[in-house]
């Protein structure tokens, strides 16, 4: 018995890794107008148009200007690697990479395990468990300018500060804050936490409620408490969520800004100069115009360390994460 | 299959539709020309914002075929850079004295020469004051709007609740700082308080105690300029914050306070004494509402030196150097009509005063001459019946002002040399411990690479 190849659809999504995969037939111009192919790409080209503008020109022009000088009014001039190199000689720029890393380690030792614990918490919570995940989210809907400006009366040095008046209840204070070089980068920090924590026990909640619950009656079968369930339940169940949470908190911390600049402007002393402050400082900090190509030159180091960072935390959790 | 082809119309008739009407906005009348104009700074009350709207409307009656678009402005180094790098500047906006000539060089102002030669009072113009707004080539490119001397201002009714005079300001350093104790220990309000913020106002009150007491922050002009930041007067002037600060805890606890955060603390009765510019008073009544009776003012105590004196600087008004020629011509008559004139023309003058003082806007706030003190003495007698400043509380600053010694700010790299000693105002203020020689050295070298720079 003879058997004749027949032409093979291309694989189903669920058949692509089991079979080998077959080279698509080419569609003639027509037949790809008539499949919708037309219609397809010009729903796109809004989209492309937006990316285009807004995204990849910009990612583009950026890295262009890393290696000019310009003011935006006079022809730029090629700079080759001067500006990299004046990065690599400011005395600014250690203490922005220090501070940076400061502000990653403090919000990866405070900020990171308190919206786990609170979603566990949540997750035992049987009654009004709605009420109080909108509570933990209320502070992402804050805008953060408003956040920024309730914070600066908490953290007021005076003794009439809000906090310091609470301190001083338990016989503790005033504290300086923001006004301290050793006190404003964990304020900012903590400020940071709370108007971060929402979004991601939002996050570790969806997560909770994929584990299978039978895994937990087992461990109490086998008298486990809620520690114990944590540890040897919860946590392996949703680890794959949780290195993901934690590469895009460590992302968001390299790129911190908005603290900075808003409650100390870097201050006091530089203690709260980050990376991407710096950058802003380097841009827009000088009225007669900045330097924009040594913003642009440490946006790009700083994009590149992200990236090669991000692939070697990716390449180092491959076999932790999910199977 | 029809569904597609619908949406697939109206997809096209958006993309086609935004093209569209981008061009359309960028198609103007041949014969009227709109200017955007810097107005008043955010946060301005209605009040003020209704006196500025009335000279607008008094300028496009006498000048039909041109609109103008007032635009909120406040001047600072970090948004002023943005909005220059993004070409979002009004038609006419406001620069400080220090900045204009570098921006002029550096080609990022229009050039006024033509326009200004045709002003019939350009001849006018103190020599020193329009040299802030000449660039290198001798172009003008920029006009000045208004001068000030640093000042100091105090609350009176802090003084009086203190035990102090109102009626007799400190005049020395030492009285200030004595002041500044009695203030704090009889109200438990700060007593002295200085602009500190890492966005160089820090840097700019320190300069102008620096001054006060005889220093200057660098030698030599341009890039050849030598910073000496780290000179005898700077070391005394901070160790005299230091004692305020840590001894006689006269300052108060916030010590991130910028030019509108001082003039906010103040008007709501927050603070006993502070330098800022002579003319502060306008900001004060227009975004804070401040009580009259609490304000006062007077002269910087200046050292019992030859070299000691008080730090003056301006503002100027500038055009965006894209603006085509009708813009340019449009932008000049606004310049003249809204900042020149009521300097130099009596007609002008009053109708400016009325304008104001309909709107319950400051008439008679302090400032120095833009022409020459003669020219400023006739403009002040035009406007007296409509003085509706406290002049009384501002006698012990216009009786002494023309008496000291006038400063300009440091002409190379100016807003280089403050940022360099924000850094250390901040420390002095929140570390006890600062080493403040060493801190000002770190300075002075920073200061001096970028007057090398040229930045």
């Amino acid at each position: 018995m003879t058997t004749v190849d027949q032409p093979r659809e291309p694989a189903l999504p669920s058949e692509r890794g089991l079979s080998r995969s077959y080279p698509r037939p080419r569609r003639a111009p027509l037949n790809w107008v008539r499949g919708r192919g037309l219609a397809a790409f010009v729903f796109l080209l809004p989209l492309l148009f937006v990316f285009g503008a807004f995204s990849w020109y910009p990612i583009v022009r950026t890295a262009i200007m890393a290696f000019q000088h310009t003011n935006f009014v006079q022809a730029p001039t090629w700079a080759g690697f001067q500006n990299f190199a004046a990065v690599w000689h400011d005395p600014q720029f250690p203490i922005a990479v220090r501070n940076t890393i400061y502000f990653a380690f403090l919000a990866l030792i405070f900020g990171y395990p308190i919206p786990l614990i609170a979603a566990v918490l949540m997750s035992q919570v049987r009654k009004r468990r709605g009420l109080y995940s909108v509570l933990a989210y209320l502070p992402v809907v804050i805008p953060p300018v408003v956040g920024v400006l309730l914070w600066k009366t908490f953290y007021d040095a005076s003794s009439q500060g809000v906090f310091n008046t609470i301190l001083h209840w338990v016989g503790l204070g005033p504290y300086p804050w923001l006004q301290s070089q050793q006190w404003a980068m964990p304020s900012l920090v903590l400020y940071s936490t709370w108007a971060n924590a929402g979004a991601t026990i939002i996050i570790y909640l969806a997560a909770l409620i994929g584990v299978n619950p039978e895994l937990y009656e087992a461990a109490s079968v086998d008298g486990a408490g809620l520690l114990r369930k944590v540890w040897h339940v919860t946590l392996p169940q949703i680890r794959g969520v949780l290195l993901v949470t934690m590469i895009l908190q460590i992302i968001g911390t390299a790129q911190v800004f908005l603290e900075p600049y808003l409650f100390t402007d870097g201050g006091p002393v530089h203690a709260t100069l980050t990376v991407m402050l710096l950058i802003y400082d380097y841009a827009f900090g000088n009225s007669l115009g900045g330097d924009y190509g040594m913003a642009t030159a440490l946006s790009l180091m700083l994009a590149g360390f992200l990236a090669v960072f991000s692939l070697v935390y990716w390449r180092l959790t491959r076999s932790w994460s999910t199977a | 299959m029809k569904s597609t082809r619908v949406a697939m119309i109206v997809a096209v008739a958006v993309v086609l539709g935004v093209g569209a009407s981008t061009a359309a906005g960028s198609t103007r009348s041949a014969t009227n020309v709109t200017i955007s104009v810097a107005s008043l700074i955010p946060g301005s009350t209605q009040q003020a914002i209704n006196q500025f709207n009335a000279q607008v409307a008094q300028f496009e009656k006498k000048n039909p075929t041109i609109k103008v678009k007032p635009t909120q402005y406040q001047w600072t180094a970090p948004t002023f850079a943005a909005k220059l790098a993004a070409g979002t500047l009004p038609t006419v906006f406001e620069v400080p004295f220090t900045d204009a000539r570098t921006l002029g060089d550096h080609g990022q102002l229009a050039n006024l020469t033509p326009y200004f030669e045709k002003l019939p009072y350009h001849k006018k113009y103190n020599k020193a004051v329009l040299a802030e707004g000449t660039d290198a080539k001798g172009q003008i490119i920029a006009l000045p709007k208004g001068a000030y001397a640093q000042a100091l201002h105090y609350n009176r009714a802090l003084f009086q609740q203190a035990g102090l005079n109102p009626n007799k300001p400190p005049t020395t350093w030492a009285q200030i700082r004595t002041d500044a104790r009695i203030i704090t220990q009889k109200t438990g309000k700060p007593g002295y308080v200085e602009m500190a913020k890492n966005d160089n106002t820090a840097g700019w009150i320190l300069t102008t105690l620096v001054y006060a007491l005889g220093g200057r922050m660098e030698t030599g002009t341009g890039t050849h300029a030598k910073a000496t930041l780290d000179n005898k007067y700077t070391i005394q002037a901070l160790n005299m914050l230091k004692t305020m600060r840590w001894t006689d805890n006269s300052m108060g606890s916030n010590f991130d306070l910028g030019w509108s955060d001082i003039n906010q603390a103040f008007a709501a009765g927050g603070v006993g004494m502070y330098i800022s510019g002579s003319d502060v008073y306008t900001n004060l009544v227009q975004a804070y509402n401040v009580d009259p009776s609490i304000y006062g003012v007077t002269t910087i105590p200046l050292a019992n030196n030859k070299t000691a004196g008080v730090l003056g600087g301006g503002t100027l008004a500038a055009v965006r150097p894209n603006a085509n020629k009708a813009e340019l011509a449009a932008a000049m008559k606004w310049i003249s009509f809204f900042y020149e004139q009521p300097l130099v023309s009596k007609g002008q003058a009053i109708r400016n005063a009325k304008t104001l003082v309909a709107n319950k806007q400051p008439v008679g706030v302090p400032a120095l001459p833009l022409f020459n003190r003669k020219q400023y003495e006739l403009a002040n007698s035009w406007i007296e019946p409509y003085i509706n400043v406290p002049i009384g509380h501002m006698k012990p600053f216009l009786n002494g002002i023309f008496t000291q010694n006038l400063i300009p700010e440091p002409e190379a790299s100016t807003q280089s040399v403050y940022a360099a000693l924000n850094a250390v105002v901040e420390a002095v203020l929140t570390n006890k411990s600062t080493n403040v020689q060493q801190m000002l050295q770190q300075a002075n070298a920073q200061a001096q690479a970028a007057i090398k720079q040229g930045s």
